[in-house]
């Protein structure tokens, strides 16, 4: 079985601050690091090899920087990983990037099962992971807590959804996307880590992807930004101070109107 | 590409201080732009001197004339349409309106019952329905199929769904084979004056908001997130138009099958609908520390949330987790006690109206997102609260 994982760099949520005076993103010493969810997909590809046999290929599509990451999935387990690069991809919104990411996954051949983190936390929209099926055609499922079984070219997983879950069986080859419930990732092993510092990863642009120029970045992208602006401020909050009596009063006062109506 | 005008840029360093990817540095008292830029526009927007231009490519628009009325994805599943539908229907009356074209709900379905009539008295013009046992159990193969399918025939201008998991699942789906633009878990729907639908969502973990539009594709996709746009009240003798549609069979046929599904038991757990969650954090301090949130949310009527902390610490399941790895609520009420206010927190539940945050620490950053404040000690507070509150109730 030859397994693709997608993943993402992004800002780590950690270091992340709100400036209390402007109130807009501090991102001073902020790490990047591999998309949270996409580190699950990463150690499902792992494990799904270890059970069943096959290969990981790790990929990524950004700046030169996103070798870091690569990097950091070899450790953790991964066969093979390539970063997707080019200029050209700058203001791609979902659409060319499944574009991109479909483009390249076709150029690196054959492959029975494409995993993805749910979403990215940078831009929350969870659209890559279904809209890149529909690139490659292939059936999926999203929000994936628990893969049951494979047998037969068939795979039996859990989906979750807003009232509970569902249990949906899938025809490879397919996608899924997967949520941190599925599985504990694992630390870099010290092969891994050994591995890593000698794999070269390779990236390759536009071109070597095979990529139509038209489809790609901001030419390639039906939605644009036109305004970005910080959210609205609350007004000022008010604190309930006094004896414990007078706070339990007020509060209870205000829960109840806030809940039942005034 | 970002355009830098040298001769208009003075320098001043504006772009660079609100870049939020570090993408643009003022070097030899000029802008210069690195690979870091997603074109996001925030510099453009911030630059007083008019230094900075976004190019873009003017290719063709499709004749967006071509493209006319309003359409809502009628979510229905377990027997109930999702309260996200009747939002949408809501806001869609609005933007109707002001486009003067119709109000569409697509409703697909096994047995479409009395449905079809609750949508039109929650706002819908016209409904269609496409019924087939195929599309009894949502899978995202044949609902995809149908609403393209449909997309095609009648060209709508707009497609609105929830931001819930069916839709956000088998949306992107639709927006990918139809070519188009589709942004997500918007908070804000406006027609501009450029006649161009005008989405705003939270980005960047809910610290900008963007506001994105869908210039030169149709139709122009969103999802929305629940609890934010008013749904009208319903009115049972409103008029519409039924109208009935096929799909062909072979678009019905699923490669993914369910199985089965679990709804799961017990308390409310439909966190992103709920009016009111109690949730709770490390303050907390034990299991039996937590079950005071859950008194106060049962007493409430509202949902139980928690921190990633509490979830962590197996205080409560996952499914109460609120934030950037777990749910995202916009509760009319907000009681978050013992939670110190995370961004990661933060994120998933500042669009609440009113937040009410209980904490020992005074410097906890949940205030700053907090309406009402106090600094006090849970096991002392809470208890008192739920009696007043059954006193009052009494």
């Amino acid at each position: 079985m030859r397994i693709v994982v997608c993943i993402k760099q992004v800002p780590d949520a950690k270091d992340v601050r709100l400036d209390p005076v402007t109130n807009t993103l501090s991102r001073e010493g902020v790490k990047s690091v591999i998309n949270p969810y996409d580190r699950h997909a990463m150690e499902e590809g792992v494990r799904l090899k270890e059970q069943y046999g096959g290969t990981v290929t790790v990929i990524s599509m950004g700046p030169p920087q996103a070798k870091a990451i690569l990097s950091e999935a070899i450790s953790c387990g991964v066969d093979d990983a390539f970063l997707v690069s080019d200029r050209a991809f700058a203001g791609s919104d979902t659409l060319a990037t499944t574009y991109t990411l479909a483009q390249a996954i076709k150029k690196s051949g054959a492959v029975d099962l494409v995993l993805c983190g749910k979403q990215a936390t940078d831009g929350d929209t969870a659209q890559v992971g279904p809209g890149l099926a529909a690139r490659l055609d292939m059936p999926y499922v999203t929000c994936v807590k628990k893969i049951n079984a494979i047998k037969d070219q068939v795979m039996r997983v859990e989906r979750m959804m807003d009232d509970g879950y569902d249990e949906v069986e899938i025809e490879l080859p397919a996608l899924l996307t997967v949520v941190k419930e599925i599985n504990v990732p694992r630390f870099p092993s010290l092969r891994g880590l050994r591995k890593a510092k000698t794999f070269d990863i390779p990236s390759y642009s536009a071109a070597d992807i095979d990529a139509d120029p038209a489809q790609l970045g901001l030419g390639g992208s039906p939605t644009w930004v036109v305004k970005v602006f910080p959210p609205e401020c609350k007004g000022e909050r008010s604190m309930i101070e006094g004896s414990l009596e007078e706070i339990a009063d007020k509060l209870a006062g205000i829960l109840s109107d806030s809940a039942y109506g005034a | 590409m970002l355009l830098i005008d040298t001769e208009a840029c003075i320098g001043c360093g504006l772009c660079e201080d609100n870049c939020p990817f570090e993408a643009i540095h003022v070097v030899d008292g000029k802008a210069v732009v690195n690979d870091s830029c997603t074109l996001c526009g925030t510099c453009v927007d911030h630059c007083e001197v008019a230094a900075l231009a976004i190019e873009r490519d003017e290719g063709e628009a499709i004749d967006l004339a071509a493209w006319s009325g309003i359409w809502v994805f009628a979510e229905y599943r377990g027997g109930k349409v999702a309260q996200v539908t009747n939002e949408l229907l809501g806001v869609g009356t609005e933007l109707a309106a002001q486009r003067g074209v119709k109000l569409a709900a697509v409703l697909l379905c096994g047995q479409s019952g009395d449905v079809p009539q609750q949508l039109i008295a929650a706002g819908a013009d016209i409904v269609y329905i496409v019924e087939d046992p195929a599309l009894a159990d949502f899978s995202d193969d044949a609902y995809g199929n149908a609403l393209e399918d449909l997309a095609r025939k009648y060209k709508p201008e707009v497609i609105l769904a929830g931001a819930t998991a069916i839709a956000r699942s088998f949306i992107p789906r639709v927006a990918t084979s139809l070519i188009t633009g589709l942004t997500a878990d918007c908070t804000n729907l406006a027609i501009g004056d450029d006649g161009h639908l005008h989405q705003t969502r939270p980005a960047f973990g809910g610290n900008i908001m963007a506001t994105i539009i869908c210039p030169k594709h149709r139709p122009q996709m969103a999802t929305v997130r629940p609890m934010v746009m008013k749904a009208n009240t319903p009115d049972p003798a409103r008029q519409g138009e039924i109208i009935v549609e096929t799909i062909a069979p072979v678009r019905l046929q699923s490669r993914a099958r369910v199985v089965r599904t679990v709804f799961t038991e017990g308390e409310q757990l439909n966190l992103s609908e709920a009016d009111v969650v109690v949730a709770g954090g490390r303050g907390l301090d034990t299991r039996e520390g937590f079950k005071l949130v859950e008194e106060l949310a049962a007493l409430l009527d509202g949902a139980v949330g928690a921190s990633r902390a509490a979830v962590d610490s197996g205080w409560v399941g996952y499914p109460h987790q609120v934030g950037q790895t777990g749910k995202t609520v916009a509760s009319k009420l907000y009681v978050a006690c013992g939670i110190s206010g995370a961004i990661q927190h933060v994120i998933g539940m500042k669009s609440s109206e009113i937040i009410v945050a209980i904490n020992r620490d005074p410097k906890a950053t949940i205030f700053d997102v907090a309406d009402y404040g106090v600094v006090g000690d849970l096991f002392e507070i809470l208890p008192r609260v739920i009696e007043k509150i059954k006193e009052r109730r009494s």
